[in-house]
């Protein structure tokens, strides 16, 4: 097998809090898991959405931030030597002759198990795209989400809309190796790290950027070409900052993406699932967390958890189809505390 | 008590609240008129935006620092804007008419 493929008891797609969650269940019935995620880092919507915001509802943690979660779900996972594979999308599952699935990410990473486990929340995090019409025929081109290679934006005419780390960071980053940078924000404040914002006033002042307190009204150009970027304010009216290359930066928003041609039944774009072992209309992938739907659904972190546990008692039996499984607790048996590595 | 909404297209919904729901809340729950309120109402994502009537506006308390901060993940953002999960509904707010903002692609 190449680096690029690899065997494993599970397959996770979603590093969120039920992902992890789900990693240490499975490991303490001594099953493997490898977890695929499009963020760069672990915690799911607890990392990117709110990882200072505190959470009040987690059992024994009275009061407990979602970036804090993550990293303790972090440590409780550790003992099983999950397998991370991040910045990637899940994006094609198929049946094996041998009765595995195996899983290839959008990187052509291939991860292959007896048992899938779909815990991811709300879907795929995905840049957000501004609903400007025939902003399309311009993406790929003129109108980029991310910054893949600096270089690519050298001697081009920027205009960056934003005003969070992503659209600061990229004004401070791109403006020595492009022709021109206007930044674009709605407001004279900025939600973006201070420092950022700082360094940004400094090269305004310089006349090295441009900072416009302005909305995106709609996209001046041809044939995929921009020619400019329409801007509006209640006080300038609107007006045509001339421009070849937009790079709107308004955060993630989510998306189902490819899980919704996985063949699973879904209900209202969540997954169905039974409620004893939360296993999906196709044997062997199970869905925890957000993503699935059953009678009496409540969408908390807590919920996903129970999900996780009962989750693993049914994969375990797919992983090892002639063994028996014993009911064991992490207090008593020495067998757990060994997986955990206390004992 | 009442809310009047109206969606993208320009369909006419009217919610039953009652005194402490979150707005969000009352406009997701009964029906989808395409608010995704995506992380839940924490006030962390901004896909719950909605123009609240010029004459409805000064009834609500006013934006949070933090609402002000996350509506720069909104767009089309107008002095109407508000994040329907900030705004606790009230008898005073029996009535209240607002429109659903643009959704992201």
């Amino acid at each position: 097998m190449t680096e690029q493929r690899s065997l494993t008891d599970a397959v996770i797609i979603g590093a969120g809090p039920v992902g992890l969650f789900a990693v240490f269940e499975l490991g303490l019935l001594g099953l493997k898991c490898h977890v695929v995620d499009i963020l760069d880092k672990p915690g799911g919507q607890c990392a990117e959405l709110y990882p200072e915001k505190p959470i009040y509802d987690i059992p024994a943690l009275p009061i407990v931030t979602g970036g804090e979660l993550v990293e303790r779900l972090l440590q409780q996972a550790e003992p099983f030597e999950p397998r991370f594979h991040l910045s990637q999308m899940a994006e094609k599952l198929e049946k094996l002759d041998n009765g595995n699935w195996l899983l290839t990410t959008d990187l052509g990473m291939e991860l292959e198990a007896p048992v899938i486990v779909v815990a991811a929340g709300g879907g795929s995090f995905v840049p957000k795209k501004p609903p400007i019409a025939g902003i399309e025929a311009y993406e790929g081109g003129a109108v980029h989400y991310a910054v893949r290679k600096m270089e690519s934006f050298r001697g081009k005419h920027l205009v960056i809309a934003g005003g969070g780390d992503s659209a600061l960071d990229w004004t401070l980053n791109l403006q020595p190796v492009a022709a021109s940078v206007t930044l674009v924000h709605r407001r004279p404040d900025f939600r973006a790290a201070p420092d950022s914002v700082a360094k940004m006033h400094a090269l305004a002042d310089a006349g090295k950027v441009k900072f416009l307190v302005a909305q995106i009204a709609g996209l001046e150009g041809a044939d995929g070409q921009l020619s400019g970027v329409k801007l509006k304010s209640p006080e300038a009216g609107e007006w045509v900052e001339l421009c070849d290359t937009l790079l709107p930066f308004y955060g993630l928003t989510m998306k189902l993406g490819p899980i919704a041609d996985f063949g699973l039944n879904l209900h209202e774009n969540h997954i169905a699932v039974d409620t004893e072992k939360f296993e999906s209309s196709v044997p062997q992938i199970f869905a925890i967390g957000d993503i699935n739907s059953y009678p009496g659904k409540l969408k908390l972190i807590l919920s996903g958890f129970h999900e996780a546990a009962l989750m693993a008692h049914q994969a375990f039996h797919y992983v090892y189809p002639d063994k028996k499984l014993r009911f064991q607790y992490t207090t008593s048996s020495s067998e757990l505390q060994q997986r955990l590595k206390v004992a | 008590m009442k809310v009047l909404a109206t969606d993208r297209e320009g369909g006419q919904h009217a919610f039953t609240y009652q005194e402490g729901d979150t707005l969000m809340q009352v406009l997701t729950e009964e029906e989808d008129i395409g608010i995704r309120a995506e992380c839940g109402g924490c006030c962390a994502c901004a896909t719950c935006h909605v123009y609240v009537a010029a004459a409805w506006l000064e009834r609500l308390p006013p934006q949070s620092d933090d609402e002000v901060a996350m509506l720069d993940g909104a767009f089309e953002v107008a002095p109407q804007s508000r994040l329907s999960c900030q705004i606790i509904m009230s008898p005073a707010l029996d009535g209240i008419e607002v429109t659903v903002a643009p959704d992201w692609d």
